[in-house]
């Protein structure tokens, strides 16, 4: 059996079913969970888990000033610590792409924004790509777009496929991340053909989840997806980028992410070139636990900047 | 962004996490156990107990003669007569419940010293071998009471004084499978541990000290193989349980041909691992390791034959050879350790003289490239491929981290194969298909078969082999049977 996708994006355009064992995937992701992260390995996974991070806003009632606040937090996360990494990217709507670019000129922060009609994908593909088109000309170096879950759910992944191609095109020289949003696919069989379809579609990196929808990044999710990463480059040679977003708050779920990065798909992934986390309030749990390490106490909350 | 501009990968990796040992106290000596008392050996011997990670010498233990086993036996017969088959099965059931809390209670430090005395790393003994051997005591006080309503309309009445011999691959959960059946069902117990692994089951003794369990219900005898066979030979055993080598399993059923004692032998396995080519695929891969690397391989049920169909053989060896390198080897009491160090050096030297076999029958190796200390017994994971079922490697049991792998077409190929052994323990299927489930779970003689997972133990469920693998269940309602009369 094969998942032929139609539409003439592309004749050889085939993808083999890979069945998933949910038991067998949630053992081995909560073995993983086990790995002992302690003292310098904790230090530095955590400040390479800061390197990756999105730092995302993504509310209705998202302001400039709550944007430049975001900003300015990606480029001071802690005054304390001068030192630590900047987060990779900070991701918004894409009417605030021109606030984050200038609050992050000459910065090397990227910025993200969501489109494609984000977070339901419930529009015509003109409205999306315009929207995409938009998000690009007002200054966004990456594109986070949704799939049709309808057209998905419904076993047209042709056209979920050719959706992709099209915002791909949309895109120019910004890099397209694809959100699949598994937690309205239901099993992890079709996490893991939505996976397919993104990655063969031209994904530059594929993504969980918009955050708006429970449940999220599951470890078991996160599995699966690196694992099609992997089979993908295995087949073709790409290298393919993850990132899990939604409901990753503290600091030993992104220790348990890189180490699931790391076993599957090893350190060739481990940068924030192909490895990405969404995140808001992460990253002062990150702060919290290096703090704690350097001197050697948790420090109460109102000592780092919510933004 | 082009390929040229992504930054290089991190080489982040784990930093050592040592479980902690401070908490750990020794005997340096540690004497036999014998009617509720800690005794030293008639004939004033003690051998070493080593770390098989470090060769250092953990503590030294009697070496129990003849003598010995006989006074064990007096105290586990006048201990069966006047205290333990005359209690009430509530009774017993609070005593075999207390042993359960116990291990609980001092779970870690029996999960430090299973490391330390078995070479077995702290992930496995700290979420596997303890939480189970608790399990297993915790399942058949349960039943204590209960016996009638697993033998409806029968008379249920204990056997008498049953002689325990159990291997160095699980020390702990071998005994909580031998003793907690037997103490619930109303037999008192004398139990011999591995030479090389004696020390939880020492703990153990003290567990029940502790416990307060009645003076000679529980007998612990330590020594090699004359001292099993001191205890085989002790003429007022009425029932032996033995799991280890098939070779010692023929010779205890000789031993005892002549006799009325009640035997149980739980021996060897050469499983077949059967990957289908519509199975998941990685989990599969995480299935055959788990089959066969868990525990380095010393395990009777390890999936040590693996088939996997023509079509998706490349796709399975590439994948496993990949997951085996990502295998952490080293100290077992480093929380992130996935190997530890092999039992001991018979068995190392034992592993490596398959190796050299399998290479000379024209098999080809493949050996992960993790470095191994330098002090210690230590084997790589390893599988062959290119082996026919003609070859040693494949007909005869390692019990060490050596996979043998075959393809096979059809499904009555497969099955032909997976038979064509004097073993019959244990089995594993991988397919999405439930209908093929059914074809393979029914068409392999074996006694426990896995489909779509491996290596799973639960008190509840029966264990115990066809042919040269034994007989008699351990565990369940069947593994009742074997510790009771029915009338």
């Amino acid at each position: 059996m094969s998942t032929g996708l139609a539409n003439g994006i592309s004749p050889s355009f085939r993808i083999q079913p890979h069945p998933v064992d949910e038991v067998g995937i949630k053992e081995r992701a909560a073995r993983l969970a086990t790995r002992s992260i302690k003292k310098s390995s904790k230090v530095e996974g955590l400040k390479l888990a800061l390197s990756m991070i999105d730092l995302t806003t993504l509310e209705g009632a998202d302001t400039p000033g709550r944007v430049r606040q975001l900003c300015a937090k990606a480029l001071h996360l802690h005054s304390a610590r001068p030192e630590l990494p900047l987060v990779a990217a900070v991701c918004v709507y894409p009417t605030m792409v021109r606030i984050a670019r200038e609050a992050l000129k000459g910065t090397p922060v990227k910025i993200a924004a969501v489109a494609t009609a984000f977070p339901s994908g419930m529009n015509p593909l003109e409205v999306k790509l315009e929207d995409t088109r938009y998000a690009v000309g007002e200054g966004a170096d990456e594109i986070d777009m949704v799939i049709s879950r309808g057209d998905f759910l419904r076993g047209d992944y042709g056209r979920v496929a050719d959706e992709i191609v099209e915002v791909k095109k949309a895109c120019g020289r910004a890099h397209l991340k694809v959100i699949l949003e598994t937690g309205e696919l239901g099993t992890l069989d079709r996490v893991r053909l939505a996976s397919d379809i993104a990655m063969e579609a031209g994904a530059d990196f594929i993504k969980t989840s918009t955050g708006k929808i429970q449940p999220a990044a599951t470890p078991e999710v996160v599995l699966v997806m690196l694992q099609a990463i992997y089979d993908f480059h295995k087949k073709t040679g790409k290298m393919i980028g993850m990132k899990p977003a939604g409901g990753i708050a503290n600091s030993k779920q992104a220790l348990h992410l890189l180490v699931m990065v790391r076993e599957v798909l090893g350190p060739d992934w481990l940068t924030p070139d192909r490895f990405r986390i969404g995140a808001s309030r992460l990253p002062n749990d990150i702060l919290m636990q290096l703090e704690k390490e350097r001197t050697g106490v948790y420090q109460g909350g109102d000592y780092f900047s919510n933004d | 962004m082009t390929e040229a501009t992504i930054s290089k990968g991190t080489d982040w990796g784990y930093a050592p996490a040592p479980e902690s040992t401070d908490h750990i106290r020794l005997k340096e000596r540690y004497g036999l156990f014998i009617g509720g008392k800690f005794v030293p050996p008639i004939s004033g011997k003690y051998f070493k107990t080593i770390n098989p990670a470090n060769e250092k010498a953990l503590a030294e233990v009697a070496d129990a003669g003849e003598k010995d086993i006989d006074r064990a036996v007096q105290a586990a017969r006048q201990a069966y007569e006047k205290v333990w088959r005359r209690m009430s099965g509530r009774e017993r059931g609070k005593y075999v419940y207390r042993i359960a809390r116990l291990i609980q209670e001092r779970a870690r430090e029996l999960a430090v010293v299973e490391s330390m005395d078995g070479g077995k790393p702290i992930r496995e003994s700290r979420d596997v071998d303890i939480p189970l051997s608790a399990a297993h005591f915790f399942y058949h006080a349960g039943w204590a009471d209960k016996l009638p309503y697993a033998f409806p309309a029968k008379k249920v009445s204990p056997i008498g004084v049953a002689g325990q011999i159990i291997p160095w691959n699980f020390p702990l959960l071998m005994v909580a499978w031998k003793v907690a059946p037997a103490l619930a069902c109303g037999n008192t117990v004398v139990l011999k541990p591995a030479e090389t692994t004696p020390l939880t089951a020492l703990l153990f003794a003290e567990i029940c000290q502790e416990a307060g369990l009645p003076d000679g219900v529980f007998n612990l005898v330590t020594g090699a193989g004359p001292t099993g066979a001191a205890l085989v030979n002790h003429p007022d055993l009425d029932k032996v349980a033995f799991t280890g080598s098939t070779e010692v399993g023929k010779a205890i059923q000789k031993a005892l041909a002549s006799r009325g004692t009640k035997l149980t032998l739980e021996l060897g396995g050469k499983a077949a691992h059967i990957i289908f080519e519509d199975a998941t695929i990685d989990q599969a891969v995480e299935g055959i390791i788990n089959g066969i690397y868990f525990n380095q391989g010393h395990v009777c049920c390890a999936g040590s034959r693996l088939f996997v169909q023509e079509s998706v053989e490349e796709e399975v060896v590439a994948k496993l050879k990949s997951r085996m390198e990502t295998l952490i080897v080293g100290d077992p009491l480093d929380k992130n350790t996935d190997i530890g160090a092999i039992n001991s050096r018979a068995q190392c030297d034992r592993i490596r003289e398959y190796l050299k076999v399998g290479v000379e029958e024209g098999a080809e190796l493949f050996q992960t490239s993790c470095a191994v200390p330098n002090r210690g017994y230590w084997v790589r994971p390893s599988f062959f491929t290119k082996v026919a079922q003609s070859h040693r490697i494949v007909q005869e049991e390692i019990f060490g981290p050596v996979l043998a792998i075959q393809t096979f077409r059809t499904l009555s190929e497969v099955l032909e194969k997976a038979n064509n052994t004097p073993y019959g323990l244990s089995g594993g299927v991988w397919t999405d298909k439930g209908a093929k489930i059914f074809k393979v779970t029914r068409g392999i003689k074996a006694g426990v078969i896995w489909a779509n997972t491996f290596n799973k133990f639960d008190p509840a469920s029966p264990f115990g082999g066809y042919k040269e693998s034994g007989y008699g269940r351990e565990g369940g309602r069947h593994g009742l049977r074997a510790y009771v009369e029915l009338s």
